[in-house]
């Protein structure tokens, strides 16, 4: 599903991924974990090019993510090329990023209606059915301001899922939400994980979330992924110093 | 001093105006709302020339502002009526330009076209500011949905620019009002034009030019309701209230236009 091999990000003189690996296979969920600045977010944005990369390559069902090889270099791809490449791969953004001026449905039919050209009918169907998933049958017509921040996150997942990504990305979904709605973003996630088996990729700190719903924990500092384990594993008897140290800090 | 006035003139030129005095102000309307509307246009090709990714266009938006709000707006109204034929010794404006369904006096043709042009440099920078102010997480979720660039903002970072653009367009077209005056130059008979003519064969400039100033304060007084109406408008919908977009600037139009027609 997702091929990541030796991805090198800078930012100026800053080297803010060292070289970083990672397999996920389809119907994996993977939890990603590290102090901040360790990386983590700069590397799910590069999974669907929202930040181009200085050398590795990144693959998802085999495709390419934003190069293309030309006599065996990369180059970056057309604009066309590297949108319909992020239509499979979903992506939930720390904070919210709804479109304001659109409703709750209107935010979940855009991109069905207009990328993939579905009509609006037929995307409405299936958007109010998606907003019924998340639980907010209730608020097709409500505009973001007047959701709280754990519908409008729940929207959000709605809209990504509207576009039946092969892969789902979660830039750390809860961190920007009051403590009293992440309950219930961390539900519909367990249920994309657990119930629908959706490939997904998350960055969060949730640790109980992590336990109940990751296939595998994914520890990355200072540029590189230091440890992978299943939960299980990870939380009991991390292998790296520098993982003890950062789960005792959290835990 | 004011037992100079001819107040008589004055109240005449105030309270009963001539057809010719009607037909100015009609000028002065339509070419200030054209000029205006090009210049949206030419700031809004220029505010995305000037984000481009590719160098040359980024360059010939930053000569196109760089000439135009750094030169006298009367001079570039001669040049672009005159100049090509001064120049180059051909006539680039006929005297009546002939739209196919209707035709046009060159010289305002020409005034909407410098006016625009000189309007375009202005809101290039008030369009790009606009769309600096839309958080820029919009763009990249609407880039991770699979829109390509050119749809992510039309669809979803211009409409929400709008909010920031509309009360800074407002004072534009405040300013493009009078300075459409200075069309009377190249011979367009517009509000000023018309007092120009008068005082220049009655030689009375105190009443002509009092006279005009008022109704110069009336256009801009109009408009700074209207503005007001659509701001007060645009401002409510930013709490958040159960309106679509378009709904919204609909409704921001409607009470204004209704009031200009007469009807309540």
């Amino acid at each position: 599903m997702l091929h990541a091999e030796g991805v090198v990000k800078r930012f100026g003189r800053l080297e803010v991924l060292k070289g970083v690996s990672l397999e996920v296979k389809p119907r994996e969920v993977v939890c990603v974990i590290g102090p901040s600045g360790s990386g983590k977010t700069t590397f799910i944005r590069c999974i669907n090019h929202l930040e181009k990369i200085d050398a590795g390559r990144i693959e998802v069902n085999g495709h390419l993510i934003g190069y293309r090889e030309r006599n065996g270099k990369l180059v970056e791809d057309t604009e066309r090329n590297i949108a319909r490449q992020r239509a499979e791969i979903g992506m939930v953004f720390q904070r919210f990023n709804l479109f304001p001026h659109k409703t709750a449905l209107e935010n979940v039919i855009e991109a069905p209606t207009h990328v993939r050209g579905v009509t609006k009918d037929q995307a409405a169907r299936q958007g109010k059915a998606l907003l019924e998933r998340v639980g907010l049958a209730d608020k097709f017509d409500t505009y973001p301001g007047k959701l709280s921040g754990g519908q409008q996150q729940r929207v959000a997942i709605a809209r990504a899922l509207a576009m039946n990504p092969a892969l789902m990305l979660f830039d750390e979904p809860t961190s920007a939400l009051d403590p009293e709605v992440i309950g219930e973003v961390l539900d519909v996630m367990k249920s994309l994980a657990i119930d629908m088996g959706t490939t997904m990729i998350v960055v969060t700190h949730e640790m109980g979330f992590a336990r109940e719903a990751a296939d595998r924990m994914v520890m990355m500092d200072d540029g590189r992924i230091i440890e992978e384990a299943p939960p299980a594993q990870f939380f009991d008897s991390p292998r790296e110093e520098r993982t003890k140290q950062f789960l005792s800090k959290i835990l | 001093m004011l037992a100079a006035v001819d107040w008589h003139i004055l109240w005449q030129r105030i309270f009963h105006p001539d057809h010719v005095f009607v037909l100015a102000l009609w000028r002065t309307i339509y070419i200030s709302v054209c000029a205006q509307a090009l210049g949206v246009l030419l700031g809004l090709i220029g505010a995305l020339m000037r984000m481009s990714r590719f160098f040359p266009l980024r360059l010939l938006s930053g000569a196109y502002v760089l000439i135009f709000r750094g030169t006298p707006l009367i001079v570039q109204i001669f040049f672009v009526y005159f100049g090509a034929n001064l120049l180059f010794g051909f006539t680039l404006i006929p005297r009546t330009v002939d739209f196919g369904l209707f035709q046009m006096d060159g010289a305002a043709f020409a005034g909407i076209v410098a006016l625009g042009l000189n309007e375009g440099a202005y809101m290039r920078e008030i369009i790009r500011a606009g769309i600096d102010a839309v958080d820029r997480g919009q763009m990249e979720a609407a880039k991770s949905l699979g829109m390509p660039y050119p749809m992510a903002m039309r669809r979803i970072v211009l409409p929400q620019a709008t909010r920031f653009i509309i009360p800074p367009l407002g004072n534009e077209f405040n300013s493009m009002m009078k300075n459409s005056s200075l069309i009377f130059f190249i011979g367009v008979t517009e509000l000023f034009g018309d007092a120009e003519i008068r005082y220049s064969t009655s030689f009375k400039p105190v009443e002509y030019f009092l006279a005009v100033a008022f109704w110069y304060l009336v256009l801009t007084t109009v408009w700074s309701l209207i503005q007001a109406q659509i701001e007060r408008k645009l401002a409510v919908s930013e709490r958040g209230d159960e309106l679509s977009f378009r709904e919204r600037v609909a409704a921001a139009w409607l009470p204004a236009a209704m009031r200009i027609r007469g009807t309540p």
